[in-house]
């Protein structure tokens, strides 16, 4: 076993047979980290007490007892995800200085079943962008090519899993910072159904749209995470109460029968070149495999980004409201705290503490929540996701899966876009509906641009039906052109 | 039009203190912003229910006991300021 490559399950299975100690695998990862990462800058805090908690695991395992599924697996977690005593910053000045006394359910769930965790991943500030350079700890880098974004929100992740820094990762999505930052880095990202994953320790962004999921290096990786991390959580009433089924014993290559939509909205051009290649290539590929393709209209995706802002910027600015320097957090430097009124600390707090991009979907979200204004943006914009969804629910009862590319271009460089909003939230065309939606998605290496970016296809399927989306994905995966190609860093 | 006025209106609102010079640039950005999302106005919904959660909530219960998940002193850890087992605050009457 090549511990550089290994998959979670090689690395569990070792560990549990004693073939390599937990302790050697955590060294390993975070000598990785100390050496390579300042290249990267996709980790903002590391587990002080992730060799001792190796060392633990080790004498349970010397001891005889019983371990989890992801013994000895080592773990990068996205800033969003509230670790117990670990730094959990959101990317943000506001929570510059937050040490969350709890664990989020995810991260309870991945330590019941004995992953190491290393640190904490950088990305963009409280989610808030698709190239990561809105984060207060700076921009992460490509592992392809350093000139280049990582893509967002979570770049940390999938910069640090690309480059092999953890041996998985987890991110979150609101309107598809996992799936795009996957694509442009070359790992596998899965945004579950919405409330497979329990929000509960999660920093809110829009909470009708947020979904934690696995960033990992392959299909098999992201199933076994998955059912770790899924399933009913009473912190989290919105979490489903369906079983978890093992996505992992279940997955099947076999894709005779299976009928694979594309959406004809999406198909009327303006795709970089590369993108295009690689997604007629995919589409090929299931052919061959026995696939039957099918054209559908879902005419409503033209909404998409416009709905997608309205929605996630009316729950951020209603969600981030909690910010204001009382109980956790930033807070301005008052001199004398008794000689001010409560609407200057409040504002002086929340000025200082946000950065520019929060500030801008605050500013929206407000606006379109505010009087006059609420009917022909919020409602409107939650009527139009109903339409959406119907949409997408009569599409899937004509096919199984609907195949996208993830983005209309691989990762752009550092500065590109970062000037104009607009320009940036138009990235998302692609990826947005799936959570307006609630539906699963996830992002799978299948291509490579003549620059040397990697490029992922999107692969959505219905309502927590994410087994036949991982099914689809390891089609893909084992007839990929890009298989086992490996970012220079590493 | 979101003129200058407006945004500082709105920044009030959301209890946000903003620069002169983010005033003009977010007063540019959300008219461009909003501009163009106003296309989904031509969108008919007449009669569509507004869709605010996705999947259907599944209530369920669970037995009401009281439990102490946190001592006072662990959830005070992160204040900015304190006083005693209090937050400290500026005055609010």
């Amino acid at each position: 076993m090549e511990l550089k490559f290994a998959s979670i399950a090689e690395i569990a299975r070792a560990v549990k047979d004693k073939k390599i100690s937990a302790k050697e695998i955590t060294t390993y990862f975070l000598n990785r980290i100390e050496s390579l990462d300042s290249k990267l800058n996709s980790f903002t805090a590391l587990n002080q007490k992730a060799i001792k908690q190796a060392e633990d695991l080790d004498v349970r395992i010397a001891h005889g007892e019983a371990v989890g599924v992801l013994a000895g697996v080592p773990f990068g977690i996205k800033e969003m995800l509230c670790t117990k005593g670990i730094q959990t910053t959101a990317g943000s000045k506001m929570l510059s200085n937050f040490v969350p006394p709890y664990d989020s359910t995810v991260v309870s769930r991945l330590k019941a079943s004995d992953s190491i965790i290393l640190g904490k991943l950088n990305q963009d500030e409280f989610a808030m962008g698709s190239s990561n350079e809105t984060s207060f700890h700076g921009s992460v880098k490509n592992p392809w090519n350093l000139d280049f974004v990582p893509g967002g929100s979570s770049g940390g992740s999938a910069a640090a899993q690309a480059a092999r820094l953890v041996a998985g990762s987890i991110g979150t999505d609101t309107g598809g910072s996992i799936r795009q930052p996957s694509s442009f880095c070359g790992i596998v990202g899965v945004k579950p159904t919405y409330g497979r994953v329990s929000r509960y320790g999660v920093v809110a962004f829009a909470s009708s749209l947020d979904q934690a999921g696995p960033m990992v290096s392959s299909v098999e990786d992201a199933a076994l995470t998955l059912e770790v991390i899924c399933g009913h959580d009473e912190m989290d009433s919105t979490t489903s109460q369906r079983p978890v089924p093992q996505w992992s014993k279940n997955i099947s290559t076999n894709m005779n029968g299976i009928k694979v939509g594309l959406i004809k909205e999406y198909m009327r051009g303006g795709l970089d070149a590369d993108v295009q290649r690689t997604f007629d290539e995919s589409i090929e590929a299931l052919k061959k495999m026995g696939a039957q393709i099918i054209e559908l209209s879902i005419s409503m995706t033209d909404f998409s980004v416009p709905v997608y802002y309205l929605v996630s910027g009316c729950e951020a600015s209603s969600n981030l409201a909690r910010y204001d320097g009382v109980r956790y957090g930033y807070r301005s430097d008052f001199k004398n705290l008794s000689s001010i009124s409560l609407d200057e600390f409040y504002g002086k707090t929340r000025g200082e503490g946000f950065g520019s991009e929060v500030k801008r979907r605050i500013m929206l979200g407000t606006y379109c929540l505010s009087s006059g204004y609420y009917d022909a943006y919020y409602l409107k914009a939650c009527q139009v996701r109903r339409l959406l969804t119907n949409q997408y629910l009569e599409g899937f009862q004509k096919c199984d899966v609907i195949l996208s590319p993830v983005t209309t271009s691989p990762a752009f460089k550092i500065g590109e876009r970062i000037n104009d909003p607009l320009e940036m939230y138009l990235n998302d065309i692609f990826t947005t509906s799936t959570n307006l939606a609630g539906l699963p998605g996830m992002s799978i290496p299948f291509g490579i641009s003549k620059q040397g970016l990697p490029i992922g296809m999107q692969i959505t399927a219905k309502h927590y039906d994410e087994q036949r989306m991982l099914n689809v994905a390891a089609a893909l995966e084992s007839v990929s052109p890009v298989k086992g190609l490996k970012p220079y860093v590493i | 039009m979101i003129d200058k006025k407006t945004i500082e209106i709105i920044a009030k609102l959301a209890r946000l203190n903003i620069t002169d010079s983010e005033a003009s640039e977010f007063s540019v950005q959300l008219e461009k912003v909003l501009h163009n999302f106003e296309q989904i106005s031509k969108i008919e919904t007449t009669g569509i229910e507004p869709m605010i959660t996705p999947t259907e909530i599944e209530s369920f219960w669970r037995e009401d006991i009281a439990q102490q998940n946190f001592t006072s002193d662990e959830i005070l850890a992160n204040a900015p300021a304190r006083t005693g087992h209090l937050f400290k605050v500026p005055p609010v009457v």
